[in-house]
């Protein structure tokens, strides 16, 4: 049988839930129609050219991707549309802002021991061309050790590389003391933080950070998928790593895709819109939904709690039940979030993030992610917590592991 | 190109919704375990064995994955009135062609519920005295079962040195 054939019958198989609640916004995100009606026309009767081109389609092109440029730069404070780099993704913007300073250079990289694997990856590409990396370690709500990071920054360093907030667990770093410390210790030092899971999020300046390099997404605030940018301070030195012919921006080679940054710049809007409001309705069912999982046995929160961790995370442990299977049995129920489990990654390890803020093997097996967002209600986390208060029950049943 | 398979298909989905022979065997004659929780996969097998060496019920329970609960559900119907003899015989990718095939990436479900059933029948012959057609040395489905629980207390061990935190 065909994998496509296969993936039918299992969908037959599947079926449709009475009510849909996707909390998996951490791997992909459904787009907003206000999103889609504002992307629509650039797909066929708007700006539609080559922003480098000649023509009046070019040029409308160009200046689509200048204002959007514009309006996400004054968001995070950067000075001038300049400063922003559009790509194609998270992936591309940090391995831009990683490999990009570095060319050509030899010495130490700091990173954070639970930075998402799209900045430990390239780092360790980076390791083994024979530069330095130091990974700093965390505490157990995932706080990374500011003395360790201190002792660390020497004069060789070249590049601080780590995230704002932590993806899967929601920790909210102490960034600032971090860039002070980088430039404290080494004023040459290039400090690149990775904004995917802040941006939208939480209020933050690059101009009062300090920060060389960041990187913010466009799926992760409910904006398409496929395009990302990578803020860089006017000044900084550093190269492309993608080979071809440049368009508009100097650090990728391509052909902008106006209608996906024209959907990046309507989601960043639509994020602090009503700001505010927005957070404290994603708190309150974050709360809710942290409280609710709680109260079932043998749970544990993974990250820290309060203010300190991002209004939309939530990230719990259930002992003696197997993360994979439950986002099966939830599925079932319309209930769609992911795991740490090892089982449901290629490489059959656990999250690195969940073991490195001390987490024993089961606890991170048996872990659930989930984000909320504005768009959530409270009947939708009223439904969820009772999916998973059956689908524990029931996958617990079925384990050998309590009575060990 | 090389495209990641589907981990699963129709048929693991309606073994995980649907399992059968699911529930610890309290009079079972004889049980053995596979794997372990640190390895985020474990498997549990009773057996019941009437005098005439053939297995008449077979239950399991599972910390695993989909995978690993329609395996371990598949392997008992398949034993069920089996000899011993017979039963032992059953490799992983009996199992695994049983439940429609398995990806690369879930080789090892297959090959942990083999390996709980033969721990089970060995032990069964710990006392009896090894049968002939009982190979000596553990078999590759036994002998995986046994690296997977070492390398998960390896793993778990260096952890609580990295953390520093108390051993169990």
């Amino acid at each position: 049988m065909s994998q496509l054939e296969n993936v039918r019958d299992l969908l037959k198989y599947h079926g449709n839930a009475e009510r849909e609640v996707y909390l998996d916004l951490e791997n992909s995100a459904p787009v907003p129609i206000e999103v889609l009606e504002e992307m629509l026309p650039y797909f066929y009767s708007k700006a539609y050219g080559n922003p480098t081109l000649t023509h009046k389609q070019g040029w409308e092109a160009y200046e689509t991707i200048m204002e959007a440029a514009g309006f996400v730069a004054k968001l995070i404070g950067a000075s001038s549309p300049e400063e922003l780099c559009f790509t194609s993704g998270e992936a591309e913007a940090n391995s831009l802002a990683i490999l990009g300073p570095v060319s050509g250079r030899k010495g130490r990289i700091i990173v954070s021991t639970i930075d998402p694997l799209m900045i430990l990856l390239p780092v360790e590409m980076l390791e083994k061309k024979g530069f330095e990396v130091i990974r700093i370690p965390v505490d157990p709500e995932g706080f990374i050790n500011l003395d360790e990071f201190s002792k660390a920054v020497d004069k060789n360093t070249v590049l601080v590389s780590t995230s704002i907030v932590n993806n899967e667990i929601g920790t909210i770093q102490p960034f600032k003391e971090i860039i002070e410390i980088a430039r404290e210790k080494n004023p040459d030092v290039i400090v690149h933080m990775d904004a995917s899971d802040a941006y939208g999020r939480m209020r933050f300046n690059v101009k009062d950070m300090g920060v060389d390099l960041l990187t913010l997404s466009s799926y992760k605030i409910m904006g398409p998928r496929g395009v990302a940018a990578l803020y860089v301070r006017s000044g900084v030195r550093i190269e492309k790593v993608i080979e071809g012919p440049i368009g508009t921006q100097a650090l990728w080679p391509g052909v902008e895709n106006t209608p996906l940054i024209v959907g990046f710049k309507k989601a960043s809007e639509l994020a602090f819109k009503d700001f505010d409001n927005n957070i404290n309705h994603m708190v309150r069912l974050r709360d809710t939904l942290i409280n609710g999982l709680l109260s079932i046995d043998d749970t544990i929160l993974n990250g820290p709690k309060g203010s300190k961790r991002a209004p939309d995370n939530v990230n719990v442990s259930f002992l003696h039940c197997e993360g994979e299977s439950l986002t099966i049995e939830l599925s079932f129920k319309g209930v769609y979030v992911s795991s740490g489990s090892a089982c449901t990654r290629r490489i059959l390890q656990p999250s690195h993030v969940l073991t490195a803020i001390g987490r024993e093997y089961e606890a991170a097996h048996g872990s659930i992610l989930m984000k909320v967002s504005r768009y959530h209600t409270v009947e939708d986390v009223e439904y969820v917590l009772e999916s998973f208060k059956t689908a524990v029950e029931r996958i617990r049943a079925i384990s050998p592991t309590r009575r060990m | 190109m090389s495209r990641s398979p589907l981990p699963y298909s129709q048929k693991i989905l309606e073994l995980f919704r649907n399992p059968k022979n699911l529930g610890r065997m309290e009079d079972a004659t004889v049980s053995a375990m596979a794997g372990s929780p640190a390895c985020g996969d474990m498997i549990a097998f009773y057996l019941k064995i009437d005098e005439n060496m053939v297995i008449t019920r077979a239950s399991f329970e599972s910390y695993g994955c989909a995978a690993n609960i329609a395996t371990a559900s598949m392997l008992t119907e398949m034993v069920k009135g089996k000899k011993l003899e017979e039963a032992w015989k059953i490799g992983w990718k009996d199992v695994a062609d049983e439940v429609g095939g398995l990806p690369s990436v879930k080789f090892h479900c297959g090959v942990l519920a083999v390996g709980a059933l033969r721990r089970a029948i060995r032990e069964f012959f710990k006392e009896r005295g090894r049968p002939d057609w009982m190979p000596e040395k553990d078999t590759l489905e036994e002998k995986q079962a046994l690296e997977e629980e070492e390398l998960a207390k390896i793993i778990s061990k260096r952890l609580m040195l990295e953390e520093g935190s108390e051993a169990k």
